[in-house]
């Protein structure tokens, strides 16, 4: 196997949102890579920073009340962190798509969808306005929507559900990026649309060799698509590895817990094991193992120290004082 | 429509002879479209039309379907918090579509629900006691010592501290609050029980929590569940019957092992094959059948079998019969012209099943 060529490096970022409440802890020290053509998955529960995370890269969180605490998020060789707002705003939407959950919330209401979808072209290329229309007509065929021509003319509200992500895909993928980053892009949709969308996000990475970073709380959803999966709990990554791995080998109690609650389609289980215990408040820095309240393995340590990321085999991760296989702590103190 | 609603006998799955604790007959629910200064009624939404099932006593039910399907107005209906447009529904053989005042207040008591929303369904400015407490103000005689008695109980028969009678729902997690909810649901010895997306709302972690408490609770308690839900694991998990709905009509039901190993709907084999599986090995492999389009809109619903317009194996016959609500095998109900041979019409199509 080739090495994996980074296209995006994040370290260390951190993020805070000053509330009137206090601190919210969102992200905390996370770190990771996304290769070349890579489809990486961030799964994560409501709270646990995935969001936070990727919004941050770009910037696209409110500050204030957000706060990016510190980090470097290194693309092509420049720290999106630190670069100035206009660099910023070629990278945004032009070699960074964004993809969002609510398309009738990111799509503008009073704009028709082709004007859109040919105002991301002509903000990032240097292209006529019938060529720019062209593109749009393109992108549209592109990610499956009938009659191109009559839905370039077409208001959002005018589309399904469905039609609009496919739109969102349409803009995110207007201008040929890089990276393309999704956040729960399916989770408003019905099964049957979902499945269309993954269809179609399947061939489109087949075809345009563009890195994807997908985030949801949906574990069949990254197991049919993702290459490696980031699993995030408490503002932090607890557990991160190739998808074989982290399904079959999980070696988080966290991750292996989660896989256990979740009842699966294609077999007759009896059991269900819930996680015991609520999702951490996040007003605290985290200063021990923030999922150790919840943990059946916790001991002394995890409740002291928090730990660190430590690559436990080739590509995998974990976030774990405790060695689940061995049944022992993984380093003595 | 051409289904037969003025038909008392007609057909109707699982029969007579078991005792169905709730029984549904032909029943439609249309919304009026109104429009202008007028407000003249120009289309309905047709909701539910023309569904007819049985709830046996003790099992629990599952209805799943996409939005739009109609799924939550039949919990409704079943409970009069929604009157049908036509139909019976049968609770013990009292019929409730045309029960008023005292005899429906009487029955009340008997039926509960559990929302999907536990922020919306729990009034904010209501002390968790006075939330559990309200159904026993209402309906049953005691004082206030022993409301305070049965809600410290109740707190404890979800899993939650008697000593937080007295906070607010903000003060509470999702989980925690829908787990308030289910205590309200119970407080009255109920019967029957809908749940409509109970834990839709609610995140991954915590949704075995309330569906394991919602289980154990049907042990102790004798429940009868209808759980309405769009996700399909968690329902072959719960439900020992399951009916799949599509655009206001049922395409079929059966028992949990039918419907989820050998079903015959294509709709249902369409279902299945969307909803991704958590296991990366099982899905490198698997074929899908993609279905096209969007689904129709109820107000105005194709014609024939409503699923003819995104079905794979859609016939000529399927645009303007309306399947028949049929009995294939023992206990396992269709509605498709083409049920016994589906499943090869549909491998011959898209190449997976």
């Amino acid at each position: 196997m080739t090495k994996p060529e980074p296209v995006l490096e994040v370290k260390n970022l951190t993020t805070r949102f000053n509330t009137q409440d206090g601190t919210v802890h969102a992200v905390t020290n996370i770190s990771f890579n996304l290769n070349k053509g890579e489809f990486l998955g961030v799964v994560g529960e409501s709270g646990s920073g995935k969001s936070v995370t990727m919004m941050s890269l770009l910037r696209l969180i409110p500050i204030p009340p957000g706060e990016i605490v510190s980090g470097e998020a290194i693309f092509d060789g420049e720290d999106l962190i630190g670069m100035d707002d206009r660099d910023l705003r070629d990278v945004r939407g032009g070699r960074i798509g964004f993809v969002f959950q609510d398309p009738m919330t990111s799509l503008n209401p009073v704009i028709k969808v082709g004007p859109q979808i040919i105002e991301a072209l002509l903000t990032h290329r240097n292209i006529s306005k019938s060529e720019a229309h062209d593109r749009a007509f393109e992108l549209l065929e592109m990610v499956g929507i009938p009659d191109p021509d009559a839905r370039l003319d077409s208001y959002p509200h005018e589309f399904s559900g469905g039609m609009r992500q496919r739109a969102m895909i349409a803009i995110a993928l207007a201008c040929s990026p890089e990276v393309v980053i999704a956040d729960e892009p399916t989770t408003a949709l019905d099964v049957t649309i979902q499945a269309q969308i993954i269809q179609i996000v399947k061939d489109l990475r087949d075809q345009l060799g563009t890195a994807v970073i997908w985030i949801t709380h949906d574990l069949g959803v990254i197991a049919s698509l993702a290459d490696r999966v980031i699993v995030m709990y408490g503002g932090q990554i607890v557990e991160e590895g190739p998808v074989a791995e982290i399904y079959g080998n999980p070696q988080h109690p966290y991750t292996k817990a989660l896989l256990r609650s979740v009842p699966r389609l294609d077999q007759k289980g009896d059991n269900l094991e819930s996680i015991k215990g609520q999702p951490p408040s996040m007003y605290s820095a985290p200063t021990s193992c923030v999922f150790a309240p919840r943990c059946e393995y916790a001991y002394d340590r995890c409740r002291e120290e928090n730990p660190v990321l430590e690559q436990i085999s080739e590509g995998h991760r974990s976030a774990c004082w405790w060695d689940i296989e061995k049944g022992a702590t993984r380093h003595d103190r | 429509m051409t289904a037969k609603h003025e038909d008392a006998t007609a057909v109707k799955p699982y029969g007579s002879d078991g005792t169905p604790l709730v029984s549904v007959t032909d029943v439609t629910k249309y919304f009026p479209i109104k429009f202008g200064v007028f407000r003249r009624h120009v289309g309905d939404v047709k909701a539910v039309d023309g569904v007819s099932f049985d709830i046996l006593r003790g099992e629990t039910l599952g209805l799943v379907g996409e939005s739009g399907s109609g799924k939550s107005t039949i919990g409704r209906v079943v409970l009069q918090l929604h009157r049908a447009t036509e139909g019976s529904v049968l609770f013990e053989g009292v019929e409730l579509t045309e029960a008023k005042g005292e005899v429906l207040r009487k029955i009340r008591p008997r039926m509960q629900m559990v929302f999907q929303d536990p922020h919306t369904s729990l009034n904010p400015r209501m002390t968790v006691a006075a939330i559990i407490g309200e159904p026993l103000r209402e309906h049953s005689n005691g004082n206030a010592a022993d409301r305070h008695n049965r809600v410290e109980e109740l707190l404890t028969i979800v899993g939650l501290d008697p000593k937080h009678a007295n906070r607010y729902p903000h003060e509470f997690s999702g989980g925690q609050r829908q787990r308030i909810g289910v205590a309200r649901a119970i407080a009255l010895n109920p019967d029957f029980i809908v749940c409509d997306e109970p834990i839709a709302a609610l995140d991954v972690s915590i949704q075995a929590q309330v569906i394991n408490l919602l289980e154990k609770l049907q042990k102790e308690m004798d429940l009868t569940y209808l759980f309405i839900s769009h996700d399909l694991a968690m329902v072959r998990h719960i439900a020992d019957r399951v009916a799949v709905m599509y655009l206001g009509r049922f395409m079929e039901l059966a028992d949990v092992d039918t419907v989820y190993e050998r079903p015959m709907h294509p709709y249902t084999l369409a279902l299945h094959s969307a909803v991704p599986v958590p296991d990366p090995v099982v899905e490198a492999t698997r074929k899908r059948i993609i279905l096209e389009g969007d689904i129709p809109s109820p107000s105005n619903p194709p014609s024939g079998c409503t699923f003819h317009t995104r079905c794979p194996i859609a016939q000529e016959r399927c645009a303007v019969e309306i399947p028949e609500w049929r009995e294939v095998e023992n206990g396992h109900w269709v509605s498709c012209h083409f049920a016994e041979e589906s499943v090869k019409m549909l491998e011959a199509v898209t190449g997976a099943v």
